[in-house]
């Protein structure tokens, strides 16, 4: 069945048409052409997918574009800035080589921005833990974590610089 | 995915409705359990009902010492509450243990309990509590709630509204995940409040159960121990690719040692 939904994605006001099972993701990358977000597996365990709905990080995969109606969404593509500077967690990746591939990289920068923004220290183990519903085929892991510790640190950086 | 009706009503007697009228209906709560089988085919729903807009299903609260928690509560709202980890911090603990945080930010607590996995992790802890289970229409202890593999005590229009959780003394949740999506092939809950003790394995068979024999060994010495000489029979037990038979009931002492061990 059809319904109307109106959310709030990446700061734009966006109505469209979509049917009652379209999924999150197929409706950010289908509808919206938003294929910064990706979709790596159909058990909902590879994180490729995570984007953020009303601050929180989900997998797109595994909600209904109608159960995001009024929500305000964030993908990959929303973090930088109007001029192209990244966010401090996407430069941190860059920065630490936290990528090879880059096919899990979208949906473990927005897990590791929620992670750093609930916890306010993070520690090596809290980091692992924390990505345990991301997983990436590529590089060990070992320079995501510490991406992921020096993105927070320059997150948290900046929130004390804005204050 | 085949298509179905959504429906986003505000309150408990609304949903009772729409899903007493559905031809098929289901209760739609975090999804995490739901969607992935409506994706994959393996279910087919004529209407799905979001309880998410129903504040009445949220929030955590205490009731002169009993915690009550709505059914829309999700894990990881579970495993943050002050409320939560002050009263039974093992119930905290079970919650921060479910999946991953993804999961955690959208899965409930009446999600979890309804659907009733075999490997899933809060049955074992409102078993172990002694918990009672609220509906739109009457509380179910949790012992009698738990029927079967993936069946509990629930009517097809009816919905968990909340949990009601009495407070141990001391309680310890210990669990051997799956590496790949953290559900426990075994998982072991230990309560203890004035002299009895309670004792919920998770993973082990097709639902959850009590083990009186681990339990009458603990109400006469609270100590890791005391369960060495129980042998837990394993032909009823789930065996699989992740664990035979005889593994999981080996773990089932592995865990509940650990778990009263953790209580020391
Ligand atoms: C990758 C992954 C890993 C996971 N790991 C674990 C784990 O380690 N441990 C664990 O325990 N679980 C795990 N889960 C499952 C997770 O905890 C789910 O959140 C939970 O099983 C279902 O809760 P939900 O709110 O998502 O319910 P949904 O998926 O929305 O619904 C599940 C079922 O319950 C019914 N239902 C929902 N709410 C109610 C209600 N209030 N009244 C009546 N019926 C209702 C629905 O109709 C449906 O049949 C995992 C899931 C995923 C995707
Ligand atoms: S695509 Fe793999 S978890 Fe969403
Ligand atoms: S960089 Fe290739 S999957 Fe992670």
């Amino acid at each position: 069945m059809a319904r109307t939904i109106t959310l709030t994605v990446n700061g734009a006001k966006v109505t469209r048409e979509v049917e009652s099972r379209t999924l999150l993701v197929q409706f950010l990358r289908e509808h919206l052409e938003l294929t910064g977000t990706h979709i790596g597996c159909d058990t909902s365990q590879c994180g490729a997918c995570v984007v953020h709905v009303d601050g929180r990080s989900v997998k797109s995969c595994t909600m209904l574009a109608v159960q995001a109606d009024g929500a305000a969404v964030t993908t990959i593509e929303g973090l930088a800035a109007a001029d192209g500077t990244l966010h401090p967690m996407q430069a941190a990746f860059r920065e630490h080589h936290g990528l090879q591939c880059g096919f899990c990289t979208p949906g473990m920068v927005m897990s590791a921005i929620d992670l750093a923004q609930t916890h306010p220290t993070l520690t090596e183990t809290a980091v692992r833990e924390g990505l345990e519903g991301n997983i990436c085929r590529c590089t060990g892991y070992h320079n995501i974590v510490k991406a992921v510790l020096a993105g927070a640190e320059a997150m948290a950086g900046r929130a004390e610089a804005a204050e | 995915m085949y298509d179905f009706d959504y429906h986003r009503p505000t309150t408990i007697a609304d949903a009772v409705a729409l899903l007493a009228q559905a031809e098929d209906g289901r209760p739609l709560a975090g999804g995490q359990s739901l969607i992935p089988t409506l994706k994959q085919r393996l279910a087919k729903r004529s209407d799905l009902v979001d309880l998410s807009a129903i504040t009445e299903l949220r929030g955590i609260r205490d009731d002169g010492g009993t915690l009550v928690i709505g059914a829309m509560t999700r894990h990881a709202e579970v495993a943050a509450s002050d409320l939560v980890r002050s009263a039974i911090p093992a119930l905290a603990a079970t919650a921060e243990s479910v999946g991953d945080a993804q999961v955690r930010n959208l899965g409930t607590l009446g999600g979890s309990i309804a659907n009733n996995d075999p490997s899933a992790d809060y049955p074992a802890a409102l078993v172990g509590l002694g918990a009672t289970i609220v509906t739109d229409r009457r509380s179910i202890a949790a012992e009698d709630f738990f029927t079967g593999l993936f069946e509990t005590a629930l009517a097809a229009d009816e919905l968990v509204v909340s949990v009601r959780f009495p407070r141990p003394d001391r309680a310890a949740y210990q669990k051997f995940p799956n590496p790949a999506s953290r559900y426990a092939v075994v998982g072991v809950f230990v309560a203890k409040t004035g002299n009895a003790v309670r004792v919920a394995v998770t993973g082990a068979g097709a639902v959850v159960f009590r083990h009186s024999a681990m339990e009458a060994a603990l109400t006469n010495s609270f100590t890791p121990a005391a369960l060495e000489p129980i042998e837990t029979p394993a032909d009823d037990f789930n065996g699989d690719i992740h664990a035979s038979q005889d593994y999981r009931a080996h773990l089932v002492k592995v865990m509940a040692k650990r778990a009263v061990a953790a209580l020391q």
